[in-house]
């Protein structure tokens, strides 16, 4: 029995946090914040040195084939330094889906490509979580035809998986003939979605997802599992702001963190904080090695993650005073990106419920 | 990550599993309100030999002389708390580590065996009307006369003080000390001339509590745990001792399964709670919390078999199991509707009045043993690094 991180886990996630140290400071996040860039290539390609893009791909196609817990604590330092980089949709959402449901052949053309990060691949299944503006796909005579929303990393795509209105999900050539995208701009802009619209597309089913929906359901679950894993590194760094700056600010000639009312708001955020880290580390192990608990404790991790991360994200805001509410500070990426991570693939009441239908209960 | 527990410790916990199977009709009954009975003593007895209480207390103490084996425990708490049989203690959990730690050989063999037999029960003697989060002021005092400490003063919420044999108890003997080195740990018999014991009852109704008065009672200067004016560094080896105790996620898991339960059971309008999308909501909250700290439970228990120490995943458990417990059974009295008022002997009741009950002990409990508020500073200073409030002065 050992709850607890391999040495190898640890050195993987440090080499992440270190790069990311040096290469996605403050200074790079605002660069693409402002800019056309949905995310940054360069951060994109050294991720892919380390082996990032491919992680969760076998060795077999190119990737380093680790666990859904490698991921998540990747995940975690991504969110740590509001990192822009694709990480969700191409390095976890695509690969799931395609071991899932791909055919060997599309297996064989698209995996080693993602590994070495040559293509983005945009993830679409929205619609299968919740519709709300009539969005939706389907599959007719003339081929694909219908609006995906919130596809994650739609604009850099070149390749896309939108799921139909059936589940089954389909691989369409960003820049295929009939397909047209725009950005829907979002608060959070260390990552991106768009709206893709398709106009008699012809795509290629993944066979797999055909008859059977249970692989957009590990493809929706992956995702959540790295939203959630990302908020708690998020909300980490943001809570260490928050106790790093209630150290060092003065007022009334005391530093700001030896008066109760500030220094509980800060006992607060780690007491709610740190029990998350280790339902995340336990839902990531369960989506590799407990099948029968996997769904559900990632949508428990998904839903409390959210959150606990907003509770955090407020608090911190304000144990910063008036200077976390402006743009010098930047702590407005990490604030948005926690909720960005909140909405995506379904907000917390959304997924509890998902939670009790899981377990049974109705 | 390897949640698997090897071969020697799953034949050990289905040892566990079937000494409970065959033996849980012995185990006493009932809310455990008092003095330990026939029944406890017995059962007691049993759960020495097998190794299932007093499990590394030496044997010529009276123990079952295991060496300390941190799963072994865990899945001993894990399986009893499963199985709803009430387990065994080790003694006073908090004064027998301190005598196993601080105390002389002769307290050892005077002490040891009777108390873990439950043949000898204690209360504490800390808290004074004046001293409460700030226990280190207590005003207590002992003054030599003789062979013998003198004490006058006064403590409170005393539990047990109504039926304990002995307290161990916090006397200022030294009052021209620092307030934190005036202070000693003395042993003495509640019948002791001079003690009055008057009981204490709280919002529940029960007198669990007591308020001890100290008039000229003497007591023999050999009767002292560690050195004269020691007492507060003895006494912090035993709030280690039971801050350990609070907050057991065994305990919590059961309570969930219960309100689980009633979730499928109890009906509006012949529909089942459960079928109520708010309440369903609420209960999936609660579980989100509770795996949490099933899970920062493993985490802390990992890091104690390794000898690592597991920072602030340790310090926020009082805080938080607490206020789970306190959640839940607000969710359970809001589940009964309007039957949610209903206490003492009352048709309708439920579960003997057990939420009602533990929705004001949680609140006790979230204010014992340090108050959540203590506890917000405990984190925020020594997990997280705060400063600490500053002292104007800090003498007695």
């Amino acid at each position: 029995m050992d709850f607890a991180l391999s040495e190898e886990q640890r050195m993987l996630q440090e080499s992440v946090s270190r790069l990311l140290e040096a290469e996605c400071p403050l200074e790079k996040v605002r660069e693409i914040a402002v800019s056309d860039q949905s995310h940054s290539a360069e951060i994109h390609q050294q991720l892919t040195e380390l082996g990032i893009s491919g992680i969760l791909i076998p060795e077999d196609f190119g990737g380093v084939g680790l666990s859904f817990l490698d991921a998540a604590l990747v995940a975690e330092s991504l969110g740590n330094a509001v990192t822009p980089a694709p990480f969700v949709s191409s390095s976890v959402m695509a690969p799931v889906a395609l071991l899932a449901a791909g055919n060997d052949a599309q297996k064989e053309k698209w995996l080693p490509q993602i590994a070495l990060g040559k293509i983005v691949i945009g993830v679409g299944v929205t619609e299968q979580i919740s519709n709300r503006e009539n969005s939706g796909i389907k599959l007719t005579d003339k081929g694909l035809t219908g609006t995906a929303m919130f596809v994650i990393e739609g604009m850099s795509a070149d390749m896309l998986i939108l799921a139909d209105d059936s589940g089954s999900l389909h691989l369409v050539d960003a820049l295929a003939e009939g397909v047209s995208r725009r950005e829907l701009k979002t608060i959070d802009r260390t990552r991106s979605v768009a709206e893709v619209v398709l106009d008699g597309v012809s795509g290629e089913v993944l066979p797999g997802s055909e008859s059977d929906t249970e692989p957009l359901l590990d493809t929706i679950d992956a995702g959540r599992l790295i939203l959630a894993a990302d908020s708690l590194g998020t909300a980490q760094v943001m809570l260490d702001k928050a106790v790093a700056y209630a150290k060092e600010r003065k007022q009334f000639n005391r530093v700001i963190g030896s008066f109760q009312a500030v220094k509980h708001m800060c006992s607060e955020m780690a007491a709610e904080l740190e029990p998350c880290r280790s339902l995340v580390w336990y839902a990531a192990h369960a989506a590799s090695t407990i099948p029968d608990e996997a769904r559900m404790m990632t949508c428990h991790a998904k839903a409390h993650l959210s959150e606990v991360s907003q509770f955090v994200a407020r608090t911190a805001t304000e144990v910063h005073g008036g200077m976390g509410f402006t743009d010098l500070l930047g702590l407005h990426y990490w604030f948005k990106r926690i909720g960005f991570n909140r909405q995506l693939l379904g907000s917390p009441e959304l997924i509890r419920e998902e939670a009790a239908k899981v377990q049974g209960w109705i | 990550m390897d949640l698997n527990f090897s071969s020697e410790y799953e034949t050990f916990r289905d040892e566990v599993r079937e000494f409970l199977e065959n033996n849980r009709d012995k185990a006493p009954r009932g809310r455990d309100t008092g003095k330990p009975g026939e029944a406890a003593i017995a059962w007691q007895g049993l759960l020495i030999e097998q190794g299932y209480a007093a499990r590394t207390i030496p044997k010529e103490f009276g123990g079952y002389g295991a060496e300390m084996d941190i799963l072994k425990s865990h899945i001993i708490a894990e399986e009893f708390a499963k199985a709803a049989v009430p387990p065994g203690h080790s003694g006073d959990y908090r004064l027998v580590p301190t005598l196993l730690e601080l105390g002389t050989e002769e307290q050892k063999q005077q002490f040891i065996g009777p108390t873990i037999r439950g043949e000898m029960s204690w209360c504490q003697g800390y808290s004074e009307p004046g001293s409460g989060s700030d226990l280190a002021s207590l005003s207590t005092k002992a003054h030599v006369d003789g062979d013998d400490f003198v004490i006058n003063g006064q403590k409170i919420w005393t539990s047990g003080a109504q039926y304990a044999d002995w307290i161990f108890c916090l006397v200022r003997t030294e009052p021209d000390a620092p307030k934190h080195q005036g202070i000693s740990y003395l042993l003495f018999p509640m019948n002791t001339p001079g003690i009055e014991v008057r009981p204490l009852v709280t919002m529940t109704g029960d007198a669990t509590f007591n308020e001890v008065f100290f008039t000229d009672v003497r007591v023999p200067t050999s009767q002292i745990v560690g050195g004269r004016g020691e007492g507060w560094f003895v006494a912090n080896a035993t709030l280690k001792h039971e801050r350990g105790g609070l907050g057991d996620p065994n305990q919590a898991e059961n309570r969930f399964r219960t309100i689980l339960d009633m979730m499928n059971r109890e009906t509006i309008d012949g529909s089942r709670l459960m079928d109520q999308p708010v309440f369903r909501d609420r209960l999936l909250k609660l579980q989100a919390r509770l795996l949490s700290m099933k899970f920062n439970g493993m985490r802390i228990l990992s890091s104690t078999l390794k000898g690592e120490d597991a920072g602030l995943a340790r310090w926020i458990v009082k805080l938080q199991g607490c206020e789970l417990n306190h959640q839940m059974a607000a969710m359970a009295i809001d589940i009964l509707g309007e039957g949610g008022i209903l206490y003492d002997d009352s048709p309708y009741l439920r579960h003997g009045g057990m939420w009602q009950r533990s929705f004001m002990l949680d609140l006790g409990l979230i204010i014992g043993g340090g108050t959540a508020q203590i506890q917000k500073n405990m984190i925020g200073e020594r997990a997280l690094g705060l400063p600490k409030e500053p002292k104007k002065e800090d003498a007695v």
